[in-house]
């Protein structure tokens, strides 16, 4: 076999993804045939559930949000030539950090909470993924493999703390106290309706802004620094790296911490945003559906976000699908995730031959007198 | 004699939960020993565990189960086969992708077909599990003091699929560095190109590897939904794919290591169980959380190369591409 076949860029970014999403649609609608229900009503189902009302869009948007943060952590470990797959741990960690502090700030004025919670997200996921880094960076050890490891530590912690320590007193299920007023975030349908545009009142929260400034960043740091140059190159060619004076484990070590922060924080919109508690399993693999995300996206910020509202209108219309297809449930939206991931990132290759021999066979056309 | 039967009992349920990932783990050493990450046991492991258990279920023969949760994890194991050998797609995401497909497919169609919330009905009929098997004076000896208890509880009382496991661990020591096959598959982990320049086919060894990955898969699934409980349940892995991987890793990539690794992160779970809410002198009560992280914990030292070193095949991870 020859080595993966060169596209022209309009095709890499634009038309393989569409067929292999495609691909990936097609195969679950056999599923979903194959379950009895017709594929063609779930998806008018889906879409009508995403995209038809501003209550569902509000909805979309708002899983869409945790997905951008995932996604562009996972994107940008990516571009330093690293997988983080430990997304899930990270904003595990990092939403508790935004959580301790809308605990216990809760009597500060919001505009003081904010920018603490948000730090606070950022440090806790950043943290969490800088044990994994410095072990891949300064001894060897292989990233998934530890990212995995501090997924289940996270969890671990995290209900030993939510059970024994984080506790409502005389509660039975293990969430925190609700957070004061002050340190939640207000929710989008308020933010418009101050500037005299009505929207119906969804989990939609401010912290969409932030995700979508998180976007913007990631775009900056990543294309047009001297950082992201050096993250750049690392990531392609570590040996090249360090011939033009870049330290591959100082970057590896720095994106990890970038990475883990934009996980953490996933706690902003499901905690401070929508949840105004504490819970157990909150990010509820939103960290796995960013490697979707990113790998959809081409990893870049813009794609990310078309992904991630992908991904989020995948969520939305899941539901509906399950509320109104008695044999189906929100188990296929996994389902659809899962094949996704698979024709997007596993089998990319398979279409990328014969459709560069087609767009050759169609260029030479052309180009001829 | 309390804390003896105490330990024996233990044991007995060390035993119970190093099953799964004792097979699990040893799917992953072929996998890997030939250069393909094995991310995809959970997949496999969940997707055998839910055929096994519904053809169980509607056959009525755990043995016909026991065939369709082998047959189910080798299709998956083609799938990966194909996605990162073939095509040479990252196997890190084929794994990842086989992992969320199943674990969303195997309630879906549990639902569809059974229509019980996304679980297969019980398995009670006679012949639909696979039980315990008592050895010949096994309630007899129960009497006998000491090792008539050791008896009793290790040796006899498991299921066929337990000692199908146990006799795995010196079969695979065998097959890997006592056959031409094992130093092939070895040698295609390491060098695949120095395979290849002998003539002999990197891509079929890594196929064979990687479909006995999922052969052994689908045991481990079959035991979890027909002996380990009577039914398929949503997530029945519970991580147990990647508390494997971790065994695998932590067992340095030979067999009689991992199989020490598996029975230490089992007795940590049959430890936690028992221990939990348990005030023990001096520590006071030990969460039951911190004991389940433990495995990962520990792997992660090793890893950090603080307890030993753990070597990786070489050419793990990276697909091999003939040249031209």
């Amino acid at each position: 076999m020859s080595p993966p076949a060169k596209l022209p860029r309009w095709a890499e970014l634009g038309l393989l993804p569409a067929i292999n999403l495609l691909a990936a649609l097609l195969l679950s609608g056999v599923i979903i045939n194959l379950i009895g229900e017709s594929p063609w009503a779930a998806l008018k189902l889906m879409a009508d559930g995403a995209f038809g009302s501003q209550e569902s869009v509000g909805y979309t948007l708002y899983y869409a949000t945790n997905f951008i943060f995932t996604g562009l952590a996972v994107s940008v470990a990516y571009h330093a030539g690293l997988f983080n797959i430990g997304g899930d741990g990270q904003a595990y960690i990092g939403g508790l950090g935004t959580g301790l502090v809308c605990l216990w700030l809760g009597a500060w004025p919001f505009w003081a909470v904010l920018p603490l919670a948000v730090l606070a997200g950022a440090v806790f996921g950043a943290a969490w993924a800088f044990i994994p880094a410095y072990l891949q960076a300064r001894r060897g050890s292989h990233i998934v493999i530890t990212t995995i490891m501090f997924n289940f530590i996270a969890s671990a912690l995290m209900t030993w703390l939510l059970v024994n320590i984080l506790i409502k007193p005389g509660q039975q299920s293990p969430e925190s106290r609700e957070f004061a007023p002050n340190a939640t975030l207000p929710g989008l349908h308020t933010l418009l309706g101050k500037i005299g545009i009505p929207f119906t009142s969804t989990p939609l929260n401010l912290a969409f802004l932030f995700a979508l400034a998180a976007g913007a960043l990631v775009w900056v740091l990543v294309w047009r620094t001297r950082w992201g140059y050096a993250l750049r190159v690392a990531g392609q060619n570590s040996a090249a790296a360090v011939y033009a004076g870049i330290r591959p484990s100082r970057i590896t070590i720095q994106a990890m911490l970038l990475s883990g922060a934009l996980a953490g924080l996933l706690g902003l919109n499901e905690l401070m945003g929508s949840q105004h508690r504490i819970l157990l399993d909150f990010p509820a693999g939103a960290g796995f559906v960013g490697i979707a995300v990113a790998l959809m996206g081409r990893n870049h910020p813009v794609g990310i976000f078309f992904a991630a509202v992908l991904f989020g209108a995948l969520m939305q219309g899941g539901s509906q699908l399950s509320f109104d297809m008695p044999r189906v449930n929100r188990d296929m939206v996994v389902v659809i995730q899962g094949l996704v991931i698979l024709f997007c990132g596993a089998l990319e290759n398979v279409f990328r031959g014969p459709l560069a021999t087609l767009l050759a066979r169609f260029g030479d056309r052309k180009d001829a007198p | 004699m309390e804390t003896y039967t105490l330990i024996v009992l233990l044991l007995a349920a060390t035993i119970r939960v190093a099953t799964p990932l004792l097979l699990a783990a040893i799917a992953g050493l072929f996998s890997e020993r030939s250069g393909v990450i094995a991310l995809g046991l959970e997949g496999m492991m969940l997707g055998a565990a839910f055929t096994s258990a519904a053809v169980a279920a509607v056959s009525g023969s755990a043995w016909l189960g026991l065939v369709a949760g082998i047959v189910t994890a080798v299709a998956l194991a083609l799938l990966l086969a194909f996605a990162c050998v073939t095509h040479r797609g990252n196997q890190v995401v084929a794994g990842m992708a086989v992992n969320i497909m199943v674990a969303g497919l195997g309630p879906s169609l549990a639902l569809a077909w059974f229509n019980l919330g996304g679980q297969t009905p019980q398995l009670e009929g006679v012949g639909q599990r696979f039980l315990a098997l008592h050895w010949p004076g096994a309630e007899a000896a129960r009497s006998v003091p000491l090792p008539g208890l050791l008896y009793a509880e290790l040796l006899s009382g498991h299921n066929l699929l337990v000692y199908f496991a146990a006799a795995l661990v010196p079969i695979s020591a065998w097959v890997l560095f006592r056959t031409r096959f094992g130093l092939r598959l070895r040698a295609v982990g390491e060098n695949p190109s120095a395979v290849d320049t002998a003539g002999i086919s990197v891509t079929r060894l890594r196929y064979q590897a990687v479909l006995i990955s999922g052969a052994l898969c689908g045991v481990a699934g079959t035991y979890l939904s027909t002996a380990a409980s009577s039914g398929f349940v949503r997530d029945m892995t519970a991580g147990k794919g990647y508390l494997a991987l971790a065994a695998l890793i932590f067992g340095k990539w030979k067999p009689y290591p991992t199989l020490g690794a598996c029975l230490l992160f089992a007795f940590t779970d049959a430890l936690a169980t028992r221990l939990q809410g348990v005030a023990l002198p001096l520590v006071g009560v030990i969460p039951v959380q911190f004991i389940l992280a433990l495995p990962y914990v520990l792997t992660v030292l090793l890893l950090a190369g603080f307890v030993g070193t753990a070597v990786a095949p070489k050419a793990i991870g990276v697909p091999y591409a003939k040249e031209k």
